[in-house]
């Protein structure tokens, strides 16, 4: 059966993807909290102190390249599961795809001028 | 692709009544876990906007902490962070079931209902703290 592609044609490297952009977005997910829960006094100085040192910079463009690829490979799976129509399932991940290209360039803008 | 499974299906029970499925408790841990990746799909351009205000200027910073002080900005928040919760502790459940743990029937009933149990903690603990 035809079918619209995966990320990158082999079911085993998607679900390798899924664990490693998921083990990843955790970690990020935690750091990013414990910004809240350490920060005494939240400013805006401490925020932008805190978001725009190397290390974490690194890790947020690597958190917004791992979300694309995540939620790409998961918005996938819901339109193989649930849109059998191959037109409704080419346009709804056309707008998937150009969407979350949207939000990788806005990411990365967003973070370019802190 | 109908036809060749006609044979095979055609004598099987179907129940398509929604009222009348009954919900095992893993599938009641995994619709959600679909569920909340969408929202938290759907949520990226607001994450990305409050992102954008934040680390702007302070003029931005002091209007968007204005702004997440109304209670409908809050909701949205909350639901946010309900998406975020619930699809990290679900996660963490895949990942211990690829490592091994919990692949029988009754351990993957255990973690299913630890999922439910503890997602349902911290979503109120979040709701408290936003509040």
């Amino acid at each position: 059966m035809v079918t619209v592609t995966n990320l990158s044609r082999s079911g085993m490297s998607d679900w390798i993807i899924q664990r490693f952009t998921a083990v990843l977005l955790a970690v990020y997910v935690v750091v990013i909290a414990s910004y809240f829960f350490c920060a005494s006094e939240a400013s805006y100085e401490t925020w932008k102190e805190f978001m725009s040192c190397l290390p974490l910079k690194i890790f947020t463009l690597l958190a917004v390249i791992s979300i694309a690829a995540h939620a790409w490979i998961g918005l996938w799976t819901i339109a193989t599961d649930y849109i059998k129509p191959l037109l409704i399932r080419a346009i709804y991940l056309i707008a998937c795809g150009v969407a979350t290209f949207v939000y990788v360039i806005w990411a990365f803008q967003i973070l370019w001028s802190v | 692709m109908k036809g060749r499974h006609e044979t095979v299906i055609d004598k099987r029970p179907v129940n398509l009544d929604l009222a009348s499925f009954r919900w095992p408790i893993t599938a009641m841990a995994s619709m959600p876990h679909r569920i909340s990746g969408f929202v938290l799909f759907l949520a990226i351009p607001v994450v990305l906007w409050v992102l954008q205000e934040s680390l702007a200027s302070q003029q931005s910073y002091d209007a968007l902490q204005i702004l997440l002080s109304g209670t409908f900005a809050k909701l949205i928040l909350w639901v946010i962070m309900a998406g975020l919760i619930y699809h990290f502790v679900a996660g963490i459940k895949h990942l211990i079931i690829d490592v091994g743990i919990g692949e029988s029937l009754e351990g993957a009933r255990r973690l299913a209902f630890l999922t439910l149990g503890i997602s349902a903690v911290l979503i109120l603990a979040a709701g408290v703290w936003i509040w």
